[in-house]
């Protein structure tokens, strides 16, 4: 049985309410936390485990907590990024309607390294039951004297706010969401500064994903060092994954990082492999804004070694032939799937979704989904394929925040993997328009 | 601490080294330079967004974006990314390459591209032509082919009161009209409405934008999507004579610039800089009311920018000094027709073209991530 860091109890009845979690050691960091050890020594704890931030970028928490500016006199603010709208990606939605308390343990345990005495958690409009299920954790811990004043007679006080959005993609972007949270127009603000220097109400503030600060529970309980003997290399610890797609089981599977990709498809403890009668054509391995590799990469890279479910090996090869983890959104395509239709939803979603506040990422989105759908309705030439990737490079990398990025990363790479399928669109417009119809000459794995 | 600042920073741009103060952006240090030599003008980033009296402007448009070749002088390591050089402030031992970085000129053609997808082509009826930053910037960076065949976006015409006329269609959503209402007037109405390519200026309730002082929307306008009502096709800017003038107003400072055809004045401005930025904002009475020579004490005329729609010949190409490399590789590439897109109709060979630049795309980036 693999290890188990967050959803070690979500099977059991009733642990979203305070009781039976305190019952299965709910809140035993929190006092430990809180009683024993300095906020330095919690955040050394966490730099120790390793654990990397679970919203896609990767980047190490511990690292991020150290970079806050501590001037004097100024309040600090610990931000919870719970505004998950990735396609593809649900796992902060489970986690918190299954263990809501793990992540209100999280947060004050976070809080109090930080020194944040407000803290927010910042969840996405349309999960206005997780709210509910939320603000009830937090009047259930409040009232067991775990939260508000002088935390467990430490002196420590703490306010948790849980802040709605307002359904908007972008609002997931760290800047747009500290922008959102002020009461403002949701637009990513340029950096430098950056948010452990000026954040929210321009004090220094960290953002966390759900997932990354719902470890750190673990992370106090068993020590930074345990955590970090969990896990491959530098992707330490255990993710949430949410699998969906043409395979038999989707859902949320918590793993051990270093798992083979092969073994988290096919095992019966995971996703139970590809639909019977079917095959495996496409992955996209971290959520749609990841690149999307076709099936003979998915299980070995492209030098032959074993493709784990790692930061390091889901990118090996680069953006030729690799993609990236991110908020680990694991997308199962078979051959029955569409890329170039699939391709243009993506993009229909981005072109949706920018905030319009950079030009390339505001008229590139729009003018990629239109195109796309010029092909994906028989319309297309092949002089379009070739426009698609120069405009994907003229957005990479010239936005301001990563949306520009995200939107310009699967249309690219699904013209670089599946060229031949574009191409199809484009000289048998009459039979890739039928319903369904999907291009017959693409490679699967059997 | 204070005392081991640096007084002054040195930085290289495009080769030139110039020494400004800790703090200066990278554009205003370029700008320092052309200040310095006028016939280094062609060197400064365009701005379309950027806008130095107002405070929290740039870094949207991506127009100016630059390679930093090499961070400062202690992390000699390049910027990975591109970076606005509004907004990016100056390192000791900086080297910054815009002119000379032939992926910043691509780039920037790219920008210019993206800002025309949505923007009407209407410049002979536009009444900002010829002191239009989109035209300057389109004509000095740009191709003058589009590859978008797909429908323009337009929106429905919004009243916004009896002087600015707004014209949506146009707007390149810079913002400079909403820092403006933010930092010169009491109250902000207006605003960006709505997201990505349906975001929209706008009042949300149809309301008039009625203030004192919001005319000055129209002179930050970077294109022609706020103009003067009270001068609207009455001329072109180019037939116009600008001339210096002030006059005694309590609201404002009252210097401006007087455009006159002939014997009459049909404009008011505030008086622009050679960046086409307003120093001194005016008052709607000065704007608007005083059209007669007589509300005015001449001072003389307008001292012609380059951003001023008087510089003759502005547009002719054999005229303009554009950057000497674009120059350089226009002529080394020369052919007697010219256009980025090969004109082959044979998908089969169009098809063996694009497998080789894809195959020679990945192997860049692979060689780049190895």
């Amino acid at each position: 049985m693999a290890i188990k860091i967050l959803t070690e109890h979500s099977h059991i009845p009733g642990i979203e309410t305070f009781d039976v979690y305190r019952k299965n050691g709910g809140y035993t960091a929190l006092e430990k936390a809180i009683k024993t050890m300095s906020p330095e020594e919690v955040v050394e704890e966490a730099k120790k485990s390793g654990v990397r931030g679970r919203g896609g970028a990767g980047f190490p928490m511990g690292m991020k907590w150290g970079f806050l500016a501590k001037p004097e006199g100024v309040p600090r603010y610990l931000v919870c990024n719970a505004d998950e709208s990735e396609p593809g990606t649900f796992k902060d939605h489970y986690l918190m309607k299954t263990i809501p308390h793990l992540l209100i343990e999280g947060m004050i345990i976070s809080s109090y390294a930080l020194g944040a005495n407000k803290s927010f958690i910042y969840v996405r409009g349309e999960l206005m039951y997780v709210i509910q299920i939320l603000e009830k954790a937090i009047a259930e811990a409040t009232a067991n004297g775990l939260l508000g004043n002088n935390i467990l007679g430490s002196g420590y006080d703490l306010e948790l706010v849980v802040q709605p959005g307002g359904g908007a993609y972008i609002c997931g972007e760290e800047t747009a969401l500290l922008e959102s949270l002020e009461g403002k127009r949701g637009n990513p603000r340029n950096k430098p500064p950056f948010p452990a220097v000026k954040g929210l109400y321009q004090s220094p503030t960290v953002v966390n994903n759900v997932e990354s600060i719902a470890n750190m529970a673990w992370i106090i309980n068993h020590g930074g060092e345990a955590y970090a003997s969990v896990g491959i290399g530098r992707s330490t610890g255990t993710k949430l994954i949410s699998a969906s797609g043409h395979i038999k089981k989707p859902g949320v599977y918590e793993i051990e990082l270093g798992l083979s990709v092969e073994e988290f498809m096919n095992s019966d403890e995971y996703c139970g492999g590809i639909r019977d009668g079917h095959h495996l054509k496409a992955l996209v391995a971290g959520g749609s804004s990841v690149p999307i590799i076709p099936a003979h990469l998915v299980y070995k890279t492209a030098n032959g070694e074993d493709r784990l479910m790692s930061y390091e090996s889901l990118s090996d090869g680069g953006f030729a032939t690799g993609t990236m983890l991110g908020s680990g959104g694991f997308i199962v395509f078979d051959e029955t799937a569409c890329i170039v239709r699939n391709t243009w939803n993506f993009s229909r979603f981005y072109h949706h979704e920018s905030c319009g506040q950079c030009s390339p990422c505001r008229e590139g989105t729009g003018w990629m989904e239109k195109v796309l759908h010029r092909l994906e309705h028989g319309h297309g030439s092949m002089h379009d394929i070739d426009l698609l990737v120069d405009v994907a490079k003229k957005i990479e990398g010239n936005t301001i925040c990563p949306l520009g990025d995200a939107a310009a990363w699967p249309v690219a790479s699904a013209i670089r993997h599946f060229r031949e399928e574009f191409e199809w669109h484009v000289s048998h417009p009459k039979e890739a328009t039928l319903p369904g119809a999907v291009y017959k000459g693409a490679a699967v794995l059997a | 601490m204070e005392d081991n600042k640096p007084q002054v920073i040195k930085i290289t741009f495009d080769g030139i080294e110039v020494e400004v103060e800790p703090g200066t952006t990278i554009m205003q240090a370029a700008r320092r330079i052309a200040e310095a030599d006028s016939s280094q003008h062609h060197l400064v980033p365009p701005a379309m967004c950027y806008y130095e009296p107002l405070k929290g402007s740039g870094g949207k448009c991506r127009a100016c974006l630059v390679k930093v070749a090499q961070g400062s002088a202690k992390d000699t390591r390049p910027m990975p990314k591109l970076v606005p050089s509004c907004i990016t402030q100056v390192q000791d031992g900086m080297v910054v390459e815009n002119v000379t970085n032939p992926a910043v000129l691509e780039e920037r053609k790219g920008i210019v591209e993206f800002l025309l997808l949505n923007h009407p082509l209407d410049c002979p009826v536009c009444d900002q032509a010829g002191e239009c930053h989109l035209q300057d910037f389109a004509f000095e960076h740009g191709s003058a082919k589009t590859r978008y065949e797909e429908e323009r976006r337009t929106f429905e015409k919004q009243d916004i009161g009896p002087y600015v006329q707004l014209h949506m269609t146009r707007c390149i959503l810079c913002y400079r009209c909403v820092y403006t209402a933010d930092q010169i007037t009491d109250k902000r109405v207006h605003g960006v409405l709505g997201r990505g390519d349906a975001a929209e200026i706008g009042t949300y309730i149809e309301k008039a934008i009625d203030n004192d002082f919001s005319g000055n929307v129209i002179d930050v306008c970077p294109v022609g999507a706020l103009t003067d009502k009270t001068y609207r096709f009455k001329n072109r800017v180019w037939f116009s004579k600008p001339v210096d003038a002030h006059c005694q107003c309590d609201k404002c400072s009252g210097r401006v610039t007087l455009w006159y055809r002939g014997e009459e004045v049909i404009r008011v401005t505030a008086r622009k800089n050679e960046w086409g930025e307003v120093k001194e904002f005016i008052c709607n009475t000065c704007r608007f009311e005083k059209k007669k020579t007589s509300d005015w004490v001449i001072e003389g005329p307008t001292k012609v920018q380059r951003s001023s729609v008087i510089s003759a010949n502005k547009y002719r190409a054999d005229v303009i000094k554009k950057p000497d490399f674009a120059l350089k590789l226009a002529a080394s590439q020369y052919k007697p027709i010219d256009d980025s897109r090969p004109y082959i109709t044979d998908d089969q060979t169009i098809r063996e073209l694009s497998i080789e630049n894809n195959n020679k795309a990945n192997q860049r980036s692979l060689a780049e991530k190895n």
